[in-house]
């Protein structure tokens, strides 16, 4: 592997740390809010799950990188954070939550069945095992996408407006990227535009069951990684706050 | 089933009752048993689920700021085990005929009550440490006592809850081992929190024996077979030293050891605050409430489109 795959590879892992990092915090916010406690259980543990995928990212890239995973995590400003704007947002009400969960699920479901193919072993075997558990939250997810899109009026009404506002958003998941040339020339990773087809065929189908109307809009919000809504920038104040208030001390 | 002291043969199944008990046999759901065993049960199964859901709020606080990622992960596990304890518990509760949504509502309405030590802020990180430590610690104490008690299920759920505990526990006493021996400002939260969370803990194992007004019945009939005074005895000498050996005070000037019992003496409770605290009084009894209030109407519209959508898909 020569530098520049390197470089791009630990990118690439940036860049799924990060996705799986901000949307494990803001899942977790809802711990001891759900609206039934078997829910409280089931989505802190979705939580404690992406963390956990995190984590065993933020460590492949620690590998390339030297960088230690807690420096990368708390201290590094929201500019040098690498995830898409779909996971920064507040996590609104039940409904934005799950279908945002689930958009995600589906995605990830999809990629990490190209990942668990890598040419990097160690990336190939970690996406073969973060998979097992992606399954069971899809499952979840899903099933409460047909509920809550079947349910009553007015859970219909909520999931069809959060679907206008997300569907912009998870397109962001599907664009190139100047990495995605190098780690596909390595067969390392494919690029995110290649999965498109299938996850638009997946959500689809499965929206649609659930009496959703896909939205016209395909235009992601931003299609850099660089870029972010003011809304990173005050879950990391809060996510950073005690490990930057004692920089020396180890926890 | 639930035997009331009107019948006539009352007493002949309540002798028979407190037999089994006496030969250390389980009572089982169906089983016959006086209504105020069936009542006080309800009472504490419910008020001890309570105090796992309302639990997970003060931690739950800190999830997002946890300093580091391996904490971070342990902390979100703990609180999701809280929520587990308080479904058994619930349902064991539902073994004698309470429903959830009863018991969801006497605790909205203040009807039921949950730990009192729920109702301190957690204000720092070490917080956690001292809550898994003291708090989980004093709870082990109560609960490894009711995994002996006579009700099959209640003792079986204590079984279960008490061995994850155990972990929660470690994991408290761990964080603040770490922090006393840390930098000075870890080691000053650590103190901190002990200095908070030491009093209302004493405080959890509930009223004097000579005040508390369910004892002897619970003890009689086996839910409970040690007094509230005896447990706290208990704590007090496991962790004195402990908080000693790490160079950490206890903020309490009357404590002493005494050589002829061998037990750590404390000063005496401010049972004015407990009482203030167990009447809704506390620093954080309204935002507690208020939270679980909030959760709860926040998710009607989610319950009631699982319902509809529960009908027409059976």
């Amino acid at each position: 592997m020569n530098t520049n795959h390197q470089t791009a590879l630990a990118q690439k892992l940036l860049f799924l740390a990060d996705d799986e990092l901000i949307l494990a915090h803001r899942n977790s916010e809802w711990t001891g809010h759900g609206p039934i406690l078997e829910e409280d259980i089931a989505f802190t543990n979705i939580a404690l799950d992406e963390m956990g995928h995190a984590a065993t990212w933020h460590r492949l890239r620690q590998e390339l990188t030297g960088e230690d995973v807690d420096t990368a995590v708390f201290f590094r400003d929201p500019a040098a954070y690498r995830n898409v704007q779909l996971v920064e947002l507040p996590h609104g009400d039940w409904a934005f939550s799950m279908l945002r969960q689930y958009l995600f699920d589906v995605y990830e479901l999809v990629h990490l069945a190209q990942l668990a193919t890598s040419s990097y072993r160690p990336l190939a075997e970690a996406a073969a095992k973060i998979r097992v558990e992606e399954i069971y939250h899809l499952r979840h997810t899903a099933a409460w996408v047909t509920r809550l899109g079947l349910g009553t009026a007015e859970s219909h009404q909520r999931m069809q407006t959060t679907l206008d506002t997300l569907w912009p958003y998870a397109q962001q998941l599907f664009v190139n990227l100047p990495e995605d040339e190098a780690l596909g020339e390595m067969g390392m990773a494919v690029s995110p535009s290649s999965l498109l087809e299938e996850w638009q065929h997946l959500t689809t189908t499965h929206l649609t069951q659930a009496n959703l109307i896909i939205p016209t809009n395909h235009m992601p919000p931003t299609t850099d990684r660089a870029d972010h809504t003011d809304h990173l920038t005050s879950l990391l104040a809060e996510m950073q706050s005690v490990a930057r208030q004692y920089p020396t001390a180890v926890w | 089933m639930y035997g009331q002291e009107t019948d006539p043969d009352y007493p002949t199944k309540l002798a028979e009752f407190e037999a089994r008990i006496a030969r250390g046999e389980k009572i089982e759901p169906g089983d016959w048993m006086p209504e105020r065993y069936r009542k006080q049960l309800i009472r504490m199964i419910s008020q001890h689920a309570h105090s796992e859901v309302v639990g997970m709020l003060p931690e739950g606080a800190w999830i997002t700021r946890a300093p580091n990622l391996r904490r971070k992960q342990v902390l979100l596990a703990k609180v999701q085990d809280e929520g587990g304890h308080g479904q058994y518990l619930y349902h064991a509760a539902e073994t004698l005929g309470a429903t959830r949504e009863e018991m969801l509502q006497a605790l909205l309405t203040g009807q039921a009550k949950y730990s009192s030590i729920f109702n301190y802020p957690t204000v720092t990180w070490s917080d956690m440490g001292a809550i898994g430590w003291l708090v989980d610690g004093a709870a082990i104490m109560n609960q490894t006592m009711l995994a002996q008690c006579s009700y099959g299920p209640y003792s079986r759920a204590m079984v279960r809850i008490c061995a994850e505990e155990g972990f929660h526990k470690k994991q408290g006493q761990e964080m603040i081992i770490q922090y006393a021996q840390g930098t000075p400002e870890q080691k000053a939260m650590a103190q901190d929190s002990i200095n908070r969370f030491w009093w209302p803990t004493l405080m959890m194992f509930g009223p004097h024996d000579s005040a508390s007004a369910n004892s002897d019945e619970l003890i009689r009939w086996g839910i409970k077979t040690k007094t509230n005074d005896q447990l706290r005895q208990e704590f007090v000498n496991e962790l004195v030293p402990l908080l000693h050996a790490l160079g950490l005070q206890v903020p309490d000037p009357d404590l002493h050891y005494d050589e002829e019992t061998g037990n750590w003496i404390s000063g005496e409770i401010n049972w004015d605050e407990f009482w203030q605290v167990v009447k809704g009084n506390g620093p954080m009894n309204a935002a507690r409430l208020q939270a679980r209030q909030e959760a709860h109407d926040n998710g009607r519209w989610v319950r009631e489109a699982l319902a509809a959508y529960g009908e027409r898909h059976p």
